[in-house]
């Protein structure tokens, strides 16, 4: 696959378009796994849903 | 499960807890297929291999307009129905539609500078959709500046419908005005004027970015849910500690 003149722009395109989007799978990874850690840790400290139930038993 | 349990947002991080899984491993199988397509498709007689960046640069185009699109419709949930998870899916979508507007404005400039011979022509598609990348951040800072979710939710749906207006700007900018971009070649009346072995690889990229997408407004939207679960939990720990 030869790319031409303009490999660059090409290479340069796409290597920026996997970073946004690793960039974007990872943030909401990490703020799933924040949320979840705070939400344990609310509820490690005696606060409950009124409902009840855990609000971290998340899958 | 109707369609209305869903506004439960217990059911909905159950549902969405099982079906993720199963939507990540279908857009990485797309993604890979229209990579693999993109990277075999022939270079173009004018515009030689440049023409790959159309594959990551036209899906990237489609879904900033998409993504507010469903804000839009979100918005009217908010404002229309006060749907319980209508604001938790426009607050999700809007850093998702940045980045995708981010992407369309640097890969068009790069395919610009060898086809045009410059990076950024203010000529009315390109304006617009630069519009566009500053409503999103405009509507990201919004959220962000209040504290109460829901006052913030009914401010940011007036601002997402009134810069709906800039959709069919962005979309016929090209026939209204003579622009340096070129006229729509796939979305058009009279059908695409593309040839198959650029327009399947590119239908393929977009089908697969716009399950990428799916994929990550419903974790965004899990996540959103379990921030404002967060919130009142403290708000509950706070009214404790003053009583």
């Amino acid at each position: 696959m030869a790319l031409g003149p303009y490999a660059s722009f090409i290479v340069t395109s796409y290597a920026l378009v996997a970073a946004v989007v690793a960039i974007l799978i990872a943030w909401i990874a990490i703020d799933f796994r924040r949320q979840k850690a705070r939400l344990r840790e609310l509820e490690a400290s005696g606060i409950t849903r009124r409902s009840g139930r855990s609000a971290a038993d998340i899958r | 499960m109707t369609l209305i349990d869903l506004a439960n947002p217990t059911k909905f991080l159950s549902l969405t807890g099982r079906i993720l899984p199963w939507l990540a491993g279908v857009t990485a199988i797309l993604l890979t297929i229209g990579l693999y397509q993109a990277a075999m498709a022939p270079d173009d007689y004018q515009q030689g291999a440049t023409v790959k960046i159309m594959f990551i640069h036209v899906p990237n185009a489609w879904l900033s307009m998409f993504v507010w699109g469903v804000m839009s419709l979100a918005a009217l949930g908010t404002l229309v129905w006060r749907h319980p998870l209508a604001d938790v899916a426009a607050k999700a979508a809007a850093p998702i539609g940045a980045a995708f507007t981010f992407l369309a404005l640097v890969t068009g400039s790069l395919w610009g500078r060898p086809m045009w011979g410059t990076y950024w022509q203010w000529d009315a598609r390109l304006t617009s959709v630069l519009i566009l990348f500053l409503m999103y951040l405009g509507l990201i800072a919004l959220w962000r500046a209040v504290d109460d979710p829901s006052r913030a939710a009914r401010a940011a749906a007036i601002l997402t419908l009134v810069g709906a207006l800039n959709l069919p700007i962005i979309k016929f900018s090209v026939d209204w005005w003579n622009t340096l971009h070129q006229p729509a070649s796939v979305l058009r009346m009279g059908g695409s004027t593309l040839d198959r072995a650029f327009l399947i690889p590119l239908l393929v990229m977009a089908v697969g970015f716009s399950l990428l997408f799916v994929t990550l407004h419903l974790a965004a939207m899990r996540n959103e849910i379990l921030r404002r679960r967060v919130r009142s939990l403290q708000i509950m720990q706070a009214s404790q500690q003053a009583a």
